[in-house]
């Protein structure tokens, strides 16, 4: 059978959608699906929001179509199927010495995926965005397979990069990989007392891999107090992070309360000592510290949660100041919140990196959340960033063309290759990304 | 000792996660079937994942033609060859009962095809007196059912073949593993309804792989396929008669 109805969902389990969904385990059968009914590319389903739902509509799901299908040894290059999951290869070539070139911040995450939104990783201000890497891409067109890079269909690769999957299915790329010493990670984390100073710790750091987890909690003198983690690969031995964990049902409502938060973040917080440390980790416990325990979605209960990411220009740090401010009065936050430098890579018309900072929070799906991600929004725009379309499932049309200035460029392209609005999917409709201005 | 595992039906979702795991053992893989796009596509996969070995040929079950170039291929490698059965095909039963002529096919697809492959390289194992044979039957095979016994009685007739061939083989040190799947995640059954105890193919491929390790003889898998084989089996046929599932 080709088709089954299945009802599905974002990673923030807030917005589903049912329809019917296709699996092809070959580039024949994918191409079959392509000239008799287009329907949008979806992989892990890891985006949070609605990016990767079609609800009464068709998809395709990819996630068997997961092969390397070539590796040159001598220039890093990669060339892999669109459902491979970066987790995966890096657990196939770290220990030859390569890594995927950027990793967000699920190893479940796909190649396509990966590409279709631009994402980003902890070392996004010195090697840039996903797309930065990939040497050409192949598209399922109805003629055929297509090939696009930054020389050829140039405006075609930069649609796709960060494209949202509207020029059609993607059936592999070629990747160029970033060389590894090794692969375990050296880790050096420093407990951060406050925004100031984590800003100055940010902007000073020149490690290959930075990232900071905040206490968005934390309020007043504590304000945007942290751990601030850089890390390099390295050589040696450590046993690979026990995976595979599961949370068995949805937690209940009371798991993530404002109180138990508060006092878990204090708690994780004070981990680090105050003369911080450097510890060495498994590689994927570093780059995917969530994925040990499968479905950790579930812990937000059956209501699901929003993540909210935005980034701002440089000059517009004092503004995200306020963001989180307000976010820490408003005491709903999980703990899950990440700041980060984010340096100019992008390879996308719609991609999400500019030069900044992004943060990141996590929020129980509650009206009162509901509300502050509007209110932060709205201060989004006016500081001159933009909110991540890969994480959000609450912004409205009339905000997100001032937050992507080559919305038209793009636009222009996945008109002429999909005019009939094949690939739309839920995010596109809420946004109404395909309709002209 | 080098080995070598010559995979029929390299095309089949199960067999695809059964080449990985060979290849991350260390271990090389011949993939045969009807698509050369798709064994080649995943012989490139098996190559990067570290098989020494790594090729694809043409295999299909009703063309014995295509035989005999995989049997010299394997009589060229050195080591251990040991060969895998993932083939078959299962028409839905009512197609059949409209059609009776595709009960040939499914019988060679399922059952003659393999068989009489299997029986043209039992020899050279013999010579080596080693390798593995695993032959991919079905919880089907066990019982003949109203959904699809004429790919019931297939599977059945390949069970009874591999029995008699580990009785034939295992005198010469090669062994002979029957693996009895239930119902799992692969192409064939998406979209199918009301799937039991539905297991994902690399479940399956693990279980095949520990079955070699052990020597095992036959296998249920997923394991919770053999107490309700185990059931289902001891239903006397004049209840079973009357019986829907």
């Amino acid at each position: 059978m080709t088709w089954k109805t299945l009802e599905y969902s974002g990673w923030g389990r807030v917005l589903t959608a049912r329809g019917d969904v296709a699996r092809p385990e070959r580039a024949s059968a994918l191409a079959k699906l392509v000239s008799s009914s287009p329907a949008p590319a979806i992989g892990m389903r890891r985006s949070y929001g609605d990016a990767g739902l079609n609800d009464g509509g068709k998809a395709i799901d990819m996630t068997r179509m997961d092969r390397v299908l070539e590796f040159d040894a001598e220039t890093g290059v990669l060339h892999v199927e669109a459902g491979a999951q970066i987790g995966e290869l890096l657990r196939i070539f770290a220990p030859k010495g390569w890594l995927p070139p950027v990793m967000p911040g699920t190893g479940f995450a796909t190649v396509g995926g990966a590409i279709a939104m631009d994402v980003h990783g902890k070392n996004h201000h010195g090697l840039g965005s996903f797309g930065c890497h990939v040497v050409d891409l192949t598209l399922m067109t109805a003629k055929g397979p297509k090939l696009a890079s930054p020389k050829k269909n140039a405006t075609l690769f930069k649609a796709t990069v960060g494209g949202l999957g509207q020029t059609g299915p993607i059936v592999s790329a070629r990747v160029q990989m970033l060389k590894a010493k090794g692969d375990v990670m050296v880790v050096t984390e420093r407990r951060i007392g406050g925004w100031d100073e984590f800003l100055k710790y940010l902007d000073a750091s020149d490690a290959t891999y930075t990232v900071g987890w905040i206490d968005a909690t934390a309020k007043d003198e504590h304000l945007g107090r942290g751990i601030l983690e850089e890390a390099e690969t390295g050589g040696g031995l450590v046993a690979a992070a026990k995976r595979g964990k599961r949370i068995p049902m949805d937690a209940p409502g009371f798991t993530l309360s404002p109180s138990v938060v508060r006092t878990f973040n204090a708690a994780y917080w004070r981990r680090v000592p105050a003369r911080g440390r450097t510890v060495v980790k498994p590689i994927d416990d570093f780059f995917f510290p969530l994925d040990k325990v499968h479905d950790w979605n579930r812990l937000y209960g059956k209501s699901g949660f929003h993540q909210f990411q935005c980034v701002v220009p440089i000059n517009a740090a004092g503004d995200l100041r306020e963001m989180l401010a307000s976010i820490a009065n408003s005491g709903l936050a999980s703990p899950l919140a990440v700041l980060k430098r984010m340096g100019p890579g992008r390879a996308g018309y719609m991609s999400f990196p500019m030069e900044g900072y992004t943060l990141a929070v996590d929020f129980p799906n509650r009206d009162q959340a509901e509300v502050l991600i509007k209110e932060l929004e709205a201060q989004t725009v006016k500081s001159g960033g933009r909110v991540y379309l890969a994480k959000d499932g609450l912004s409205g049309p009339e905000r997100i063309r001032d937050m992507y200035p080559e919305h038209k460029q793009w636009l222009k392209v996945v008109q002429s290759t999909d005019p009939d609005q094949k690939y739309a999917t839920d995010l596109i409709r809420r946004l109404k990304l395909r309709e002209p201005t | 000792m080098s080995q070598t595992w010559i995979i029929l039906g390299g095309t089949s979702t199960i067999a695809r996660t059964f080449a990985r795991m060979a290849s991350e053992r260390g271990e090389g893989v011949i993939l045969a079937g009807r698509d050369m796009d798709d064994l080649t596509a995943t012989a490139a996969d098996c190559a990067a994942r570290g098989a020494p070995i790594a090729e694809s040929i043409k295999f299909d079950a009703r063309d014995a033609k295509t035989f005999s170039p995989i049997i010299e291929r394997a009589a060229e490698l050195e080591g251990e060859i040991s060969v895998a059965v993932f083939v078959g095909s299962m028409p839905p039963q009512d197609e059949i009962d409209d059609d009776p002529s595709l009960i040939a096919g499914t019988v060679t697809d399922s059952f003659t095809g393999p068989a009489e492959f299997l029986t043209t390289i039992a020899p050279e194992l013999e010579k080596r007196a080693s390798g593995t044979i695993v032959g991919v039957g079905s919880v089907a095979g066990d019982r003949g059912r109203l959904g699809n016994y004429v790919y019931g009685a297939s599977k059945a007739g390949f069970h009874a073949y591999l029995s008699g061939l580990r009785n034939r083989l295992g005198r010469s040190g090669v062994h002979v593993v029957t693996v009895k799947p239930g119902t799992v995640d692969t192409a064939m059954t998406w979209g199918l309804d009301k799937l039991p105890f539905l297991a994902p193919p690399e479940k399956v491929s693990k279980d095949i792989f520990k079955a070699v390790d052990r020597k095992r003889d036959v296998i249920y898998t997923p394991i919770i396929w053999w107490p309700v084989m185990t059931i289902i089996r001891m239903i006397p046929e004049r209840i079973f008669k009357k019986m829907q599932i």
